[in-house]
């Protein structure tokens, strides 16, 4: 019994703290300076360094600088998706409202870098195995990630009533984060023409360092250009939101202006 | 280089994609910025405070 | 905070049922999944002569035999998955990684004679290693890419271009 009502209201204070728009406003705007820049230096440093300065692979030559993109695009298609599951957990039980203005910009980034990964893999495939797509389970497994990101993002927008398109969104997310356990192992489990993983938890890299260190910072530039885009695309939704809500009352208009008052009082 | 244009074409598309996406989202950031600064003025308080969503 | 809690188990009680449910389909059609079959399976039951197979496998060393008819190139190979080896005839022009002891995919079909592929596919493994730190290791004597995977990464894991630059003079 990990979840026992303490916890689960626990929990749900703890994400509430940032459901207020403008505590959410503030921490964005502190947070995202922090997030844009290094991911534009570390995606230059990690890109550079592997287009020009690592070395060329013994089998592959110089089609191994694909990687530099493939590897990060294909590890955040994974992990945005489980972004969006997790939206999914605090919107359909703690019904976190910003949780899902999160999930509505997540799945079009997400959808664009699983794109991304997609057609690199054929770019790299087609010069290496000879192929520019093969049904095998790797590859079809991330197709079905992106028609995922592509349903998502329908389903969040295909009711007239914005609460009821969340709740089918949040659904599809969580039922679909299965994929990610058979994305991941499906090279180890089904015999694939897609290579079985480089770096894994448990074992050591099979990857010369000389690759490994631009691998490793064009990753972390990716992931944290992704966060910060995310989060300037939230920070803009909760804006919007907060000018719809203005622009149809203006009474309500007159009340937020009395809720600062108060809370600068406060 | 060996298959030079496969290599280009990964990191076009991966510099196409990023630009799009940065771009776009700063436009909207300021878009927005600007509109919410417009609507708030009359009251003379621009503080990013509290306010139902 | 009860009907956030029963929200909480609703959910955890259905990602866990479909979890489950998608494992089990998994299972059952497991032998669907997989992209290629092995030799031995091959050996073992030999697929009828119209059904296309794809054979994956490692390119026995010794084994290409490249010849031309005109124009096209025919080669023939034994690809092998340690148990069983089937010699497979292909013409056209193969992938740039095909090579003794490469893993490649043959699409194709089995005939009395041997397999007739129609395609075949360069399969690579996940080892990423500079040029020169191979070539330092097959001049070492270390490792010969024909008969089998590179030694494991910890060995010249940390070994760079330069590094490797600096053995091959003294190797030779």
């Amino acid at each position: 019994m990990s979840a026992t009502p303490t916890l689960v209201a626990r929990t749900g204070a703890f994400f509430h703290r940032y459901a207020n728009p403008g505590r959410f406003l503030k921490l964005g705007a502190r947070l995202q300076p922090w997030l844009t820049w290094p991911a534009l230096l570390l995606t230059l440093a990690g890109l550079g360094w592997g287009l020009f300065f690592s070395p060329a692979d013994w089998q592959q030559g110089d089609s191994v600088r694909i990687m530099y993109v493939h590897v990060p695009a294909a590890m955040l298609a994974s992990a945005g998706y489980a972004g969006l599951a997790v939206c999914a957990v605090l919107s359909l039980v703690w019904r976190h409202p910003l949780a899902d203005l999160a999930a509505v910009e997540i799945g079009p980034v997400g959808a664009c870098i699983t794109a991304l990964c997609l057609a690199t893999g054929s770019l790299w495939g087609k010069p290496m195995w000879g192929t520019w797509w093969v049904w095998d389970a790797r590859l079809t497994s991330v197709l079905v990630l992106f028609f995922l990101y592509l349903g998502h993002i329908a389903l969040i927008r295909a009711f007239d009533d914005p609460q009821r398109g969340y709740k089918a969104a949040a659904i599809l997310a969580l039922a679909g984060a299965v994929d990610l356990p058979v994305i991941k192992f499906s090279v180890q489990w089904w015999n694939t023409l897609h290579q079985p993983d480089s770096i894994t938890l448990t074992g050591a890299p099979t990857m010369s360092s000389s690759m490994l260190w631009p691998l490793a910072l064009s990753t972390l530039g990716f992931s944290l250009g992704f966060a910060a885009i995310v989060l300037a695309r939230t920070r803009a939704a909760v804006m919007e939101s907060r000018i719809r809500s203005l622009l149809s009352s203006p009474r309500r208009r007159a009340d937020a202006t009395q809720t600062t008052l108060q809370g600068d009082a406060a | 280089m060996t298959h030079l244009p496969y290599i280009l074409a990964s990191y076009g598309l991966a510099t196409l994609i990023a630009l799009v996406l940065s771009i776009g989202a700063a436009l909207r950031l300021k878009q927005a910025r600007t509109q919410l600064a417009v609507l708030e003025r009359p009251s003379d308080r621009t503080t990013g405070a509290t306010s139902p969503l | 905070m009860t009907r956030k809690t029963r929200r909480l188990w609703l959910v955890i009680a259905c990602v866990a049922c479909l979890g489950a449910a998608a494992a089990l389909m998994l299972k059952a059609f497991s032998s669907d999944i997989v992209f290629f079959v092995t030799p031995s399976q091959v050996a073992a039951s030999p697929p009828p002569a119209d059904r296309t197979v794809r054979l994956g496998g490692m390119v026995v060393a010794g084994s290409v035999k490249r010849e031309k008819q005109g124009e096209t190139p025919i080669a023939r190979f034994d690809v092998t998955d340690g148990q069983a080896a089937i010699t497979v005839r292909y013409e056209g022009i193969l992938p740039d990684l095909f090579r003794e002891g490469q893993s490649v995919v043959a699409v194709g079909t089995m005939h009395k004679d041997g397999f007739v592929a129609s395609e075949v596919l360069a399969k690579h493994d996940e080892t990423y290693m500079p040029k020169e730190v191979a070539e330092a290791l097959k001049k070492s004597g270390k490792w010969d890419p024909r008969f089998g995977p590179p030694p494991s990464a910890a060995s010249w894991n940390s070994m760079t271009a330069q590094d490797a630059k600096k053995m091959l003079p003294a190797g030779n």
